[in-house]
């Protein structure tokens, strides 16, 4: 036999919403039947006897109804009091959080922070899009991610022409810009150079020269490696030239690249002529001035010392014949070296070969001269780039090391923002472990403010008996000497 | 030219935190997005649409039409004769649907149009004429009409006229019948047909009388104000009901009816406060209207339910339906109705949240925040989010308490397919069962796969990669 009650309280209004929630609160207590908290409308009073209630008299809409049906008088007390205290409730002195959830995309970012700099480094599948994002919503972009095809990276750079923004990337690794370093970056000083680099690392061993040479940078833009590419032709190059052109703060502007399009590097020497701002080449190839030589013409053309370029000379080898074997995180050092490497040795095989017929397989056993790039996409499918994760290097060092036939190895090691917090720590070892009858030649691209500290990585090299050079064309060249001489 | 070198370093990052750490360790202003995947089997369509070069403008074109557009109440006529609609010819909410498919509250509301119409006698006689196709059903939206809810609108009923002075565009909606037992949540008892007997014999008479010896009430701005007044437009209207009754009062009195059938209608409208809900409805619909059918854009210019299928229709793809099953609101209950009596989502009335109101202009209306989880911040948050899947923020609506910021205007479904975030509808829920009517109040969203399929069909229409 269930109980009930039925009460009207004239002048205790709440609006609705509380009052279903009331209503749906008491109803969920143990041996409540039914319940209606409620204000009394028309509707509410229908509701009221389509439950079953009897209506109190002379209500109106203005009465707060509160109608309770329980197992027992237990029940219906505690349903009640339960309805008293759901009606005092206020909240607490806390509320609700008003902290702003981050933006889901990039368009919605530039909402409040207006145009910026997006960065995108998203799974590459998807990198086009938040990349077209970013530029219909009027900001410049940065693209990490690779794995963009190339008539996306066209398109993304028709559009940033077409709205007077700049596309850096994609597969940028890195850029300076207002003194911020992005991605793999250094620790520079402002100053009247800027760099425009289809090339990661060979933007940065250019950086670091210039900083070796105490001159600083306005801006460094990495324009993406296949940028002077026929099929690009320039596009991002051209943009972040003109760029450099209007900034009063650039004197001099350095294009890096990667081995170009012949045509595309002949087409844009001669635009570079048309600009106001002098212009140095910094690219790749067989018969082309290498980083350090650019830079040292760069050097001269604003009338700046060219230093003797800091070297710690190590203690291992001694010349003998056999192989040279380069172990590369930066894919420009890798192509640097090979171009000098194979003046002077011959066929380099490799996984990014200056000639098509020099392609070997980078997982198997190396014969003869071999430079492996583990910076390259099919090494780095599923795993962190080797500036950050040194793991596939450590090993083919310890490989190399064992074989017989290899008379020098060569690695480069890159410090700056976003790379390894300490390479040396796991290098040292790994280079001290070798036979004195292998030499191991690094070369060191840091600038001196980064904060691996340069000076420190080099001595712990130095100590564990490798020669150190912060020329990546000066180390190639010595490696080749210690084979070279044993002929 | 890229003024990236003349400007201070403002950096938005996307991806992994690696470079946003380095970047803030080295003391930049960094925003970082919250970038998650986006939906399944995407990726290609979004890059497609994305690649697509007439995408930016025809998107700012959509968003420029929905916003020019002045929607006016010149009018209040028979449906019969403004929608050309034949004794036999019935419209409903959603996209179109047949007898045999329809849900309790369609089937109950078509039942009790059909008594209302003369059709039947008893409405239990009704199913049969439906099942042979003796009454025509169609989309209200086929014919520049929306309705609430079931949506019904037959040829006798009375329907708002609202028209566009700059383009003579015109949409139409019912008469709003006011909560519970009512047709468009499926009631159709003698009550129910008798109101409407009622608001076709006396209220829409009386409405044609003020509004034709009135100036147009300007719907537009009735809405920009209301929202200012703590409704957004879909399940709170009772700022906008009051100026509505406080623009035609006076025309009403002069109408020539006598003061009982003025006092009558008056306190009908004013006693309803979702009254104006048919009025804000035609308005957006008018609105978006206007942004139908340009080729390239990715705005949705319609989202309707019929209690079986939720429906998009988007700017880009014409008069095509991407469809998917309603989903059953969760929200708060009348009496001791639960969620086992709700029908899933139904109603035309998502046009609000299409055109920038409704669950998109929650934060306006803190009045009714506890149907978003209870608290004036959940409101706040519940718009911000709406932010990001729409294109533009409304020039006209604008939240106080975001310090003005204009609505979250144009729902963009590549915005939806890349966050995942879905439109946030305030809605109304009918009984399950035909007869019952109105049984609580709530929050829905669509089904989320009929994006990814508008999605498919803007790829299909884009001139290709590259």
């Amino acid at each position: 036999m269930s109980v009930e009650q039925v009460e009207a309280r004239s002048g205790a209004y709440a609006d609705s919403v509380t009052l279903m929630q009331v209503s749906r609160r008491v109803l969920s207590a143990d041996g409540v039947d039914a319940a209606l908290v409620a204000m009394g409308t028309e509707l509410n009073l229908d509701l009221l006897d389509g439950m079953g209630f009897t209506r109190p008299a002379a209500v109106t809409a203005n009465d707060l109804i509160i109608a309770v049906r329980a197992q027992d008088d237990p029940a219906l007390a505690a349903g009640l009091a339960l309805v008293a205290e759901a009606l005092a409730e206020r909240p607490g002195p806390t509320g609700g959080s008003f902290t702003q959830q981050p933006p889901r995309t990039v368009s919605a970012a530039a909402r409040t922070t207006g145009p910026a700099l997006a960065l995108i480094s998203v799974p590459g599948q998807h990198a086009f899009t938040e990349a077209m994002d970013a530029l219909d919503a009027g900001c410049d972009v940065m693209i990490f991610s690779d794995n963009v095809s190339v008539q996306q990276e066209i398109r993304l750079k028709d559009v940033a022409a077409q709205r007077g923004l700049l596309v850096l990337g994609p597969d940028c690794g890195t850029a300076v810009v207002g003194g911020v370093g992005l991605g793999f970056a250094h620790t520079l000083e402002p100053g009247p150079v800027g760099v425009v680099a289809a090339s990661g690392t060979g933007a940065q061993q250019v950086l670091c020269l210039l900083d070796a040479a105490g001159i600083g940078i306005t801006a460094a833009l990495g324009v993406g490696g296949r940028d002077l590419s026929a099929a690009v032709a320039g596009r991002s190059t051209r943009a972040a030239l003109a760029a450099f052109d209007d900034d009063p703060g650039t004197e001099l502007v350095i294009v890096v690249s990667k081995p170009p399009a012949d045509e595309v590097a002949a087409d844009l020497r001669v635009h570079a002529g048309s600009l106001g701002t002098a212009v140095c080449f910094a690219m790749i190839g067989p018969g082309q001035p290498d980083l350090t030589a650019a830079t040292e013409q760069a050097l001269r053309a604003l009338g700046a010392a060219v230093p003797t370029w800091p070297s710690w000379p190590g203690r291992q080898g001694s010349p003998r014949q056999g192989a040279l074997r380069g172990l590369f995180a930066g894919g420009t050092l890798c192509d640097e070296a090979m171009v000098i490497a194979a003046e002077r040795l011959g066929p380099i095989g490799s996984n990014i070969p200056l000639r098509p017929e020099w392609r070997i397989d980078a997982n198997g056993a190396a014969t003869g001269h071999v430079m492996i790039d583990f910076g390259d996409d099919e090494l780095t499918a599923g795993r962190p780039h080797p500036m950050i994760d040194q793991t596939l290097r450590l090993e083919r060092l310890a490989a190399e090391a064992r074989d017989p036939a290899t008379a020098v190895i060569l690695l480069d090691v890159v410090l700056g923002h976003g790379a390894h917090r300490d390479p040396a720590a796991e290098l040292a070892p790994a280079i001290a472990a070798v036979e004195d009858t292998t030499a191991v030649v690094v070369s060191l691209i840091g600038a001196r403010a980064d904060p691996q500290d340069l000076n420190a990585q080099a001595g712990a090299l130095q100590t564990a008996g490798a020669h150190v050079f912060t020329s990546n064309a000066e180390a190639a060249r010595f490696a080749c000497d210690l084979i070279e001489v044993a002929r | 030219m890229t003024d990236l070198l003349r400007r201070d370093v403002a950096l938005i990052t996307a991806g992994v935190d690696l470079f946003a750490d380095a970047a803030e360790q080295q003391a930049a202003r960094v925003t970082r997005v919250d970038w998650l995947p986006p939906m399944p089997g995407t990726q290609a369509d979004l890059a497609t649409v994305a690649a697509d070069p007439r995408r930016v403008a025809a998107n700012a074109d959509a968003v420029r039409r929905v916003q020019s557009v002045r929607a006016l109440l010149v009018d209040v006529v028979p449906a019969a004769d403004a929608l050309g609609l034949g004794p036999r010819d019935v419209l409903h909410a959603g996209p179109p649907i047949e007898w045999a498919r329809a849900s309790g509250p369609l089937r109950g509301a078509l039942m009790g149009a059909a008594v209302f119409e003369g059709l039947v006698d008893d409405p239990d006689d009704a199913p049969a004429l439906l099942e042979r196709g003796e009454i025509h059903l169609d989309s209200c939206h086929h014919h520049s009409a929306v309705g609430p809810m079931a949506g019904v609108i037959s040829p006798s009923m009375w329907v708002f006229v609202l028209e566009d002075p700059a383009t003579g565009r015109r949409t139409y909606c019912s008469l709003n019948e006011g909560l519970g037992k009512v047709l468009r949540y499926g009631a159709y008892s003698a009550e129910v047909t008798d109101r409407l007997r009622w608001m076709s014999a006396l209220l829409g008479p009386v409405l044609q009388a003020a509004v034709r010896g009135h100036d147009p009430v300007d719907v537009t701005a009735i809405l920009a104000q209301m929202v200012q007044m703590g409704d957004e437009g879909h399940n709170r209207n009772r700022a906008g009901t009051l100026m509505l009754l406080r623009e035609l009062a006076p025309a009403m009195i002069e109408s020539g009816f006598s003061s009982d059938q003025v006092a009558q209608a008056a306190r009908f409208v004013g006693g309803n406060d979702h009254f104006f809900l048919n009025l804000g409805m035609p308005a957006c619909k008018l609105a978006l209207d206007a942004a139908r059918g340009i080729a390239g854009s990715t705005m949705v210019v319609a989202m309707a339910r019929n209690g079986t299928d939720f429906g998009i229709q988007v700017s880009g793809t014409g008069d095509t339906w991407f469809t998917g099953p309603a989903l059953v609101p969760d929200g708060l209950f009348l009496g001791d109705y639960g969620p086992q009596d709700a029908n899933p989502d139904i109603g035309d009335s998502a046009i609000t949240e299409t055109a920038g109101l409704g669950g998109f202009a929650m934060a306006a209306a803190p009045a009714i925040v506890r149907f978003v989880g209870g608290t004036v911040a959940d409101a706040l948050a519940n718009t911000r989010r709406m932010y990001e899947i729409t294109l533009a923020e409304h020039e006209t609506f604008a939240v106080p308490v975001l310090d003005f910021r204009g609505t979250p205007l144009g729902i963009d479904v590549t915005k939806v397919v890349r966050t995942g975030i879905l439109p946030q509808i305030n809605t109304g829920m009918a009984g399950k069962v035909a007869g019952t009517g109105q049984v609580g109040a709530g929050l829905v969203t669509p089904p989320a796969e009929i994006f990814p399929a508008a999605l498919r069909a803007l790829a299909a229409a884009a001139p290709g990669p590259g």
